[in-house]
């Protein structure tokens, strides 16, 4: 079996005998700095912004509320299961359809719909991010599939940067099958490294900070 | 042996629209990176350089070790891995896969382990449709051509090309502004996204304590490619291994900044195995492909193992003033650049392509640039003395060896040497303009040959120093 042949290989390389423990590891170098909330959300905005993406402050639920539902207005989306879009009355918006536990079902609205709408996990200040990480309640396809994004997310969840959330998390596995960071729209430079937006991800990218 | 595809190079060199795609592109990515570096965020970069250069050290020397924990982790969360010692076992196991599942469709997101293995090209064999999907390498794959650099696939091609080969592969009218054709990509390739059983992405890097795969992208279609089908595969080569997901906070500081100058790219996804009970979407089936394929023969050179720390940023490539002029296609293996040059040599063994690591001035600028500090050009001079040694166990080059003997023999013999100085002027044909344009035949030999055929020298003095030297202690007496 190869498993077996390449590993007696590589032992015998390296001088290693199965089971051998190993030697101290490098120390993990993660260094979270102390920035207050409003510089937080500042950072945050101007990096996204930096990258094409739009991003609003809203002060309270109801504000939340109603910039996504003149982003929708007269369009068809859908939204992911978090409840922290119910809080936000964001479901209850005419032209938004939510509630989707079947695979078909949701894949075919997200594949058709013109905006998708979801909250985050978290999000990093320095670099403009959302961490998704998968779950019933946070499906993949919602941030991916539909030519626009929008994500709500309260400011509780906005971190410096990625060094505090692996310290919060320092191992992503045992929360999710799958964690991804979105950092701007999706695009692509390999055609003559001309910058195209949403080439296979969304092209628009909303995040608003409640 | 593959000699050095002097025809090959040459007609990059003079195919001029070549050169500026070539050397635009690869000094905008030069500028984007050093400017990504100077930011006052990344002040730290080359102590997060020292760093991971650490931890894929004491990786790569532990390799056996994180290997089986990765394992166990995957294995935990209900996935597989199959180890593959080779690029035949790795392709089978696919074939196979997609016979027992009933795989029509392949959607592949950016590997550059899968075109060691030429993946599709064996699953074609079966008749199942394989498609790439990031941008690039859907341009390369219509037009039937390899990668030209490991980050930027069709970094040598211009709008208008791709104009032609959507013309003629797809049938639709020919378009040449590059959103629109941006689009064209996006409506072709979102319909085979939604209709693909099985999505096969690369490996940027591999969790050991984890259990698993990060995959780092700009466009989207590895994130597609591993959340729309029913089964996933991950290809990695197995030095692609980091200890804990806290290590990633350096590795990914370093990869975007090298690569394309951002600070983090737009998608990075973190896949740890199937879909968990509940959830809508994800893969109902996750297997990692483990590739050998020559990389437990690189471990055994403890001096030169180092090459499988890369992540394959593509930052030597850019940097380097010899693939800016020869580009990516004159490189004998699927690795290009300076890293080609250290890697291939390394997995085929020296005597393969003995050009490779000549083809190089030595600069130093691609172990500058590394991130994770693979003293590149201190590798070059090794493999060139391994070659050496290789040439003279294997009695090649005996003309050689006999000219260099010679040669030392005139030198540490002051009567020999100043009678060959002498008659040196009359072996010489005329000069022009003080140079001489050819040389006689007995010095077109070994690699002098290839030297002289780009160079002119200089034409012997009318007097040697010897001779003023003499002289002058004459004149003085």
């Amino acid at each position: 079996m190869s498993r077996d042949l390449i590993l007696s290989s590589i032992r015998s390389s390296l001088g290693r005998r199965a089971g051998q423990p190993v030697p101290a590891r490098p120390p993990v170098l993660l260094k979270i700095p102390e920035v207050p909330l409003a510089r937080r959300i500042g950072q945050f905005c101007e990096a996204l912004g930096k990258l094409n993406g739009k991003s609003l402050v809203a002060k309270n639920l109801e504000e939340a509320r109603d910039y996504v539902a003149g982003l929708v207005q007269g369009r068809r989306a859908i939204a992911s299961n978090a409840p922290f879009l119910g809080e936000c009355g964001i479901t209850s918006i005419p032209g938004v359809e939510t509630g989707f536990t079947g695979r078909m079902a949701l894949r075919e609205r997200c594949a058709t719909y013109d905006i998708g709408i979801t909250s985050a996990s978290f999000a990093l200040a320095e670099t403009g991010t959302l961490v998704m990480l998968s779950s019933a309640e946070e499906p993949r396809l919602v941030s991916l599939l539909p030519p626009v994004h929008i994500a709500v997310v309260p400011t509780s969840k906005l971190l410096t940067g990625l060094d505090e959330l692996l310290t919060l998390l320092p191992d992503p596995a045992g929360h999710t099958s799958g964690m991804a960071f979105i950092t701007g729209p999706s695009r692509t430079a390999d055609i003559e490294q001309f910058l195209v937006r949403g080439v296979h991800g969304p092209g628009e990218i909303h995040v608003v900070l409640v | 042996m593959s000699i050095l595809p002097a025809g090959e190079i040459r007609k990059t060199l003079l195919d001029d629209r070549l050169q500026t795609a070539i050397y635009g592109s690869t000094g905008r990515l030069v500028g984007k990176r050093r400017e990504s570096i100077d930011d006052p965020v990344a002040a730290e970069f080359e102590a997060w350089r020292t760093h991971a250069n650490a931890i894929k050290r004491h990786t790569i020397e532990n390799l056996d070790y994180y290997l089986e924990e990765l394992e166990r982790n995957i294995v935990k969360r209900g996935g597989k891995v199959v180890w593959c010692k080779d690029a035949e076992e790795a392709a089978e196991f696919v074939r196979r896969l997609c016979r027992e599942k009933g795989v029509r469709r392949i959607v592949k997101s950016k590997s550059m382990t899968t075109e060691e293995v030429e993946l599709n090209h064996e699953v074609e064999k079966d008749n199942i449709d394989v498609v790439e999907t990031d941008l690039g390498e859907y341009i390369l794959q219509l037009a039937k051509e390899k990668p030209y650099h490991i980050v930027a696939p069709a970094l040598h091609k211009t709008r208008y090309d791709v104009a032609d080969i959507f013309t003629k592969t797809l049938g639709v009218e020919r378009e040449t502004v590059i959103e629109k054709q941006t689009m064209i990509a996006r409506r072709v390739l979102r319909e085979k996204f939604l209709t693909a059983d099985l999505g096969i992405t690369g490996a940027n890097f591999l969790v050991a304590g984890s259990g698993a795969v990060v995959v780092v992208e700009n466009e989207g279609n590895a994130r597609l490619s591993s959340s729309a089908p029913r089964i996933q595969i991950a290809f990695a080569g197995m030095e692609k291994l980091i200890p804990r997901a806290q290590d990633l906070a350096v590795f990914l500081k370093i990869l975007g900044r090298s690569a394309t100058g951002q600070p983090l790219t737009v998608y990075t996804s973190f896949l740890s195995g199937p879909r968990w009970p509940g959830e809508i979407d994800g893969p109902e089936e996750f297997y990692l492909v483990l590739l050998d394929n020559g990389r437990t023969k690189v471990l055994q050179d403890p001096a030169k193992r180092q090459a499988l720390y890369c992540i394959r940023c593509g930052a030597c490539l850019n940097h380097c003033p010899v693939y800016r002029k020869i580009g990516g296609h004159n490189y004998p293996w699927v690795y290009s650049g300076p890293i080609g040059a250290i890697l291939s040599p390394q997995f085929h063994g020296v005597t393969r392509d003995p050009w490779l690591p000549h083809a190089s001035s030595l600069c130093g600028a691609c172990g500058e640039v590394c991130p994770v500090k693979i003293e590149i050009p201190k590798i070059l001079l090794e493999l060139r003395r391994d070659i050496a040694e290789a040439k003279e166990r294997e009695g090649e080059d005996r003309v050689q060896q006999l000219a260099f003997k010679a040669w030392a023999f005139v030198m540490t013999h002051p009567k020999l040497w100043s009678l060959a100085l002498t008659g040196a002027p009359y072996t010489m044909p005329e000069a022009e303009n003080g140079w001489i344009r050819s040389v006689p035949g007995f010095m077109k030999i070994g690699p002098l040959a290839g030297w002289l055929s780009q160079r002119d020298l200089p034409a012997p003095a009318p007097k040697s120093f010897r001779r003023l030297w003499k002289e002058r202690q004459e004149g003085r007496q």
